[in-house]
C-alpha cells in the first residue's frame, strides 16, 4: 500500500462518494489508486468548477465535498473556489498534488506552494511529509472542514509521498487535536437572558442567516418561531430556511432586499441574529440600525460576533443545539400586534415592476417557475441581476436555494447544480444564470452530457453584465464601460453541441406551456429568457 | 489606540508563524513586536505578540488569532499583573576618552558592556520597556550606530491562569 491508497481508503472511510477534479502528473497516483474503489470520479472542465461542484455536493449532504487536482496550475486554478467555500462556510476538503518533496522550493515544473497561496481562505491546510501521517492527516481534515464554523481545509499531496509505501493502515476512530476545540453547546446563562429579553420584548425579530442552515436547524427555528409567533426575516445565505409563504417569513433584508424586511429591522425593539455576521450587504449601518436594539448574537464563530455590531447578548455555540434549548423555556410573549403592523408594512410597501412586455420579465418568470418545480426542488441562482432577483422571486417550500452570498463568485450556479444533482438525483435541479455568468461556467455542459447530469440550465439573457451595467447607470450616469456582451454565442447552437435539448422564451405569452415542456422529464435543458436589457433589480 | 500584550501556546510545527502573522497582515492588524520559543513541553511554542489598535480591533485580534487551529490558547497579558522583559543590545560609537559617562549611566541602569572596541560599545540591557525607552531617550547625546530589540516576552504572575500542558 502506498500513500494514495490510504488517502483513498481514508476516503472511503469518510463515505465519500464522489471525487470533483481534474488530473495530472503530480496527482496520479491519487487517481490511479481511486479505480480501485467505489468512489465516482468526475472530469469537470475547469479547476475552479471542481471546488464549486464539491460545494454543492457539501450543501446537500451535509459532509465535506471532495475535490482533487494536481500540482501548479491546477492547484492555483481552484482557489477561487477555495475562497468562495470559506466566504460561504461550506465544508470542502481540497487535494492538491505537489511536486516531488525534495523539489519543492526550486521553482520546478507545475511547482506553486499552494498551502501559502490559500492561507487566507482555508480553514486549515496539510503538505504531507510522510505518507504514514495520512490517516490522521484525513481524519483532521474532514473534521476540521465540518466542525465549526465550517469551510474548506487543503491537503497538499507530493508525488514521492503519494507514491511511498507504507506498512499498517488503520483510520483513527477520533480525532486528538490538542488545539481545535470548537464550542457547540450555548452558555445556559446567556440562554436564560434571551428568555427574559424576549419575554420584554415588544417587537422581536429573528434575522437568519446560512449559519442556521450549516447547523441544519431549520426545524428547531421553525418550531420555535411558530410557538413564540416571532417573525423571521433572513440574509441571502439564509433563504430557504423558512418557507417563503411563511405566514411569519418576511423575506430578505440587505441593501438588495424588501422594503417592509428592511423596516422591521429598524423598528425591532429586539433582534436575534441566528448564524448571520451582520455583514455590509445584510445590514447597512449596522451601529445604527442597532442603536436601541436589543441585539442577540447566535453564531458557532466568536469572531463574528462584535465585529460588525456590538450585541447585547451574544452567545456562541451551534444554532441548533441553542434554538433547541431556547425551546425548552416557557416563554410568556405576545406579539400579535408587531406581526400585524409588519403585515400592513408588506401591503403598503409594495414591490412595483413595470416590465416591458416585449421581453421575459424576470420576476415573474422566477416566480412561476418556481411555483411550477416540485416542492422539494433545488434552485441554485448565481451572480449578478439574476442572483437578486432569484433572492426576491424564487418560492422556496420544502427545497433548497443554493447561492454564493459570502463570495459572490460568477459561474457558480453550473457547477454546484452539478453537485447538487449527483447528490439528489432524485430531485429537480435548477441552475439560473445570467448570460455573463452562463459563459463564466458552460464548459461545464460536457461534463454533464458525459455523466448524464439532467439539470436545468435558465440563461436570462441580456447581453450585458447587468449588474454592472446596473451600477454604471445609477454610479456614471450610463457611461457604460466593459460590459456589453454582444459577443456571446448562440445558446441554441451551444445546446445542439453538447446535444441539449433547447428552449427559449422571448416574452411572457405562453409561459406555463413552456415552463411544463422545460420541466416535463428529468432531462437536461438549456432555456434561455431573453429579458430587458435596461431592467434593474 | 490602544497596546495589548497578548500571549499565545501555539502547536510547534512548521508555518504556525507565518500563519499567525498573516493574519495579521491581511487584516490590517499592527503588530508592534512579536517573540517565539518553544516551551518546556516541546510540542509548544509560546509567543508573545505586542499589538495596537482600538478596543474593538484589539478584541478581534483576540477571537482571529484563537480561530487558528493551532493556537491552544491566547490571553491578554494585564500590565498590572504580569513581568514584561525586553532584552536590548546597543552598538554605540563612542571615542575611548568619552566613555567614562556612558559607563556610569549603563551601570545606573544595570546594563552590562558586552563589547568593546576601540571607537565602540556594545551595550545589553534588559528590562520591561518603559526602561528600554528611558534608557534610549538618555542616549541622545551619543551615536548610535546599531539598535537591536528582541521585542517584549512576558509571563502572567501566579497560578491562575496557567494552561497545564496534558
Amino acid at each position: 500500500m502506498n500513500g494514495a491508497d490510504a488517502l483513498v481508503k481514508c476516503l472511503e472511510e469518510e463515505g465519500v462518494k464522489y471525487v470533483f477534479g481534474y488530473p495530472g502528473v503530480a496527482i496520479c497516483p491519487f487517481y490511479d489508486a481511486i479505480l480501485n474503489t467505489d468512489i465516482k470520479t468526475i472530469l469537470i472542465r475547469t479547476e475552479q468548477n471542481a471546488a464549486h461542484s464539491a460545494s454543492g455536493m457539501a450543501r446537500l449532504t451535509g459532509r465535506p465535498g471532495v475535490c482533487a487536482v494536481t500540482s501548479g496550475p491546477g492547484a492555483t486554478n481552484l482557489i477561487t473556489g477555495i475562497a468562495t467555500a470559506f466566504a460561504d462556510s461550506i465544508p470542502l476538503v481540497c487535494i492538491t498534488g505537489q511536486v516531488n518533496s525534495e523539489l519543492i522550493g526550486s521553482d520546478v515544473f507545475q511547482e506553486a506552494d499552494i498551502t501559502g497561496a490559500v492561507e487566507s481562505f482555508v480553514k486549515y491546510s496539510y503538505l504531507v511529509k510522510d505518507a504514514a501521517d495520512i490517516p490522521r492527516i484525513v481524519k483532521e481534515a474532514f473534521y476540521i472542514a465540518n466542525s465549526g464554523r465550517k469551510g474548506p481545509v487543503l491537503i497538499d499531496f507530493p508525488i514521492d509521498v503519494q507514491q511511498q509505501k507504507i506498512r499498517n493502515f488503520s483510520y483513527p476512530e477520533e480525532v486528538k487535536l490538542r488545539t481545535y476545540k470548537p464550542t457547540v453547546k450555548g452558555n445556559t446563562l446567556q440562554i436564560k437572558k434571551i428568555v427574559k429579553e424576549l419575554e420584554k420584548a415588544k417587537r422581536p425579530l429573528i434575522c437568519a442567516g446560512g449559519g442556521v442552515r450549516l447547523a441544519d436547524a431549520k426545524e428547531e427555528l421553525r418550531s420555535l418561531v411558530e410557538e413564540l409567533q416571532i417573525p423571521v426575516v433572513s440574509t441571502m445565505m439564509g433563504i430557504g430556511v423558512m418557507a417563503t409563504e411563511h405566514p411569519l417569513y418576511f423575506g430578505m433584508v440587505g441593501n438588495n432586499g424588501f422594503p417592509w424586511a428592511n423596516r422591521a429591522m429598524k423598528e425591532a425593539d429586539l433582534i436575534m441574529m441566528v448564524g448571520a455576521r451582520v455583514a455590509d450587504r445584510a445590514v447597512n449601518q449596522p451601529e445604527r440600525v442597532m442603536k436601541d436594539t436589543v441585539l442577540i448574537h447566535i453564531d458557532v464563530d466568536p469572531a463574528e460576533i462584535g465585529k460588525n455590531a456590538g450585541a447585547t447578548i451574544p452567545i456562541v455555540g451551534d444554532a441548533r443545539h441553542i434554538l433547541k434549548e431556547l425551546s425548552e423555556y416557557e416563554i410568556d410573549g405576545e406579539y400579535g400586534d408587531w406581526l400585524r403592523s409588519l403585515e400592513s408594512y408588506k401591503q403598503e410597501m409594495p414591490v412595483v415592476r413595470k416590465p416591458d412586455p416585449k421581453y421575459v420579465d424576470p420576476a415573474e418568470f422566477i416566480r412561476r417557475l418556481s411555483l411550477k418545480l416540485q416542492d422539494n426542488a433545488i434552485y441554485v441562482a448565481d451572480v449578478g441581476q439574476n442572483q437578486i432577483w432569484s433572492c426576491k422571486y424564487h418560492v422556496v417550500r420544502n427545497g433548497r436555494f443554493l447561492t454564493t452570498g459570502g463570495m459572490g463568485t460568477m459561474g457558480y450556479s453550473i457547477p454546484a447544480a452539478v453537485g447538487a444533482k449527483l447528490a439528489r438525483p432524485d430531485r429537480q435541479v435548477v441552475a439560473v444564470c445570467g448570460d455573463g455568468s452562463f459563459q463564466m461556467s458552460m464548459m461545464e455542459l460536457a461534463t454533464m452530457r458525459q455523466y448524464d447530469i439532467p439539470v436545468k440550465i435558465i440563461v436570462l439573457k441580456n447581453n450585458y453584465l447587468g449588474m454592472v451595467r446596473q451600477y454604471q447607470h445609477f454610479t456614471y450616469d450610463d457611461r457604460y464601460s466593459v460590459v456589453d456582451l454582444s459577443g456571446s454565442p448562440e445558446l441554441e447552437h451551444i445546446a445542439a453541441a453538447y446535444d441539449m435539448k433547447f428552449m427559449r422564451i422571448r416574452d411572457m405569452k405562453d409561459l406555463d406551456k413552456h415552463l411544463d415542456e422545460l420541466l416535463a422529464k428529468d432531462e437536461a435543458y438549456l432555456c434561455e429568457c431573453i429579458v430587458d436589457p435596461m431592467d434593474l433589480v | 489606540m490602544n497596546k495589548k500584550v497578548f500571549q499565545l501556546l501555539v502547536e510547534n510545527s512548521s508555518g504556525v508563524l507565518s500563519r499567525i502573522s498573516g493574519l495579521f497582515s491581511r487584516r490590517g492588524y499592527n503588530i508592534e513586536s512579536i517573540t517565539a520559543g518553544v516551551t518546556a513541553d516541546p510540542r509548544y511554542t509560546r509567543i508573545t505578540i505586542v499589538a495596537s489598535g482600538d478596543d474593538e480591533i484589539l478584541d478581534q485580534i483576540e477571537k482571529q488569532v484563537e480561530k487558528l487551529v493551532d493556537v491552544r490558547n491566547i490571553k491578554v497579558l494585564d500590565p498590572a499583573d504580569s513581568v514584561y522583559r525586553e532584552l536590548c543590545l546597543i552598538k554605540v560609537e563612542v571615542s575611548e576618552d568619552k566613555r567614562e559617562p556612558l559607563l556610569a549611566l549603563s551601570n545606573i541602569f544595570r546594563a552590562n558592556i558586552v563589547d568593546v572596541g576601540p571607537e565602540s560599545l556594545i551595550i545589553e540591557l534588559l528590562g520591561n520597556p518603559s526602561k528600554i525607552e528611558a534608557f534610549l531617550e538618555l542616549l541622545r547625546g551619543y551615536t548610535i550606530a546599531e539598535l537591536a530589540r528582541t521585542g517584549v516576552t512576558g509571563l502572567s504572575r501566579g497560578l491562575n491562569d496557567v494552561v497545564w500542558l496534558d
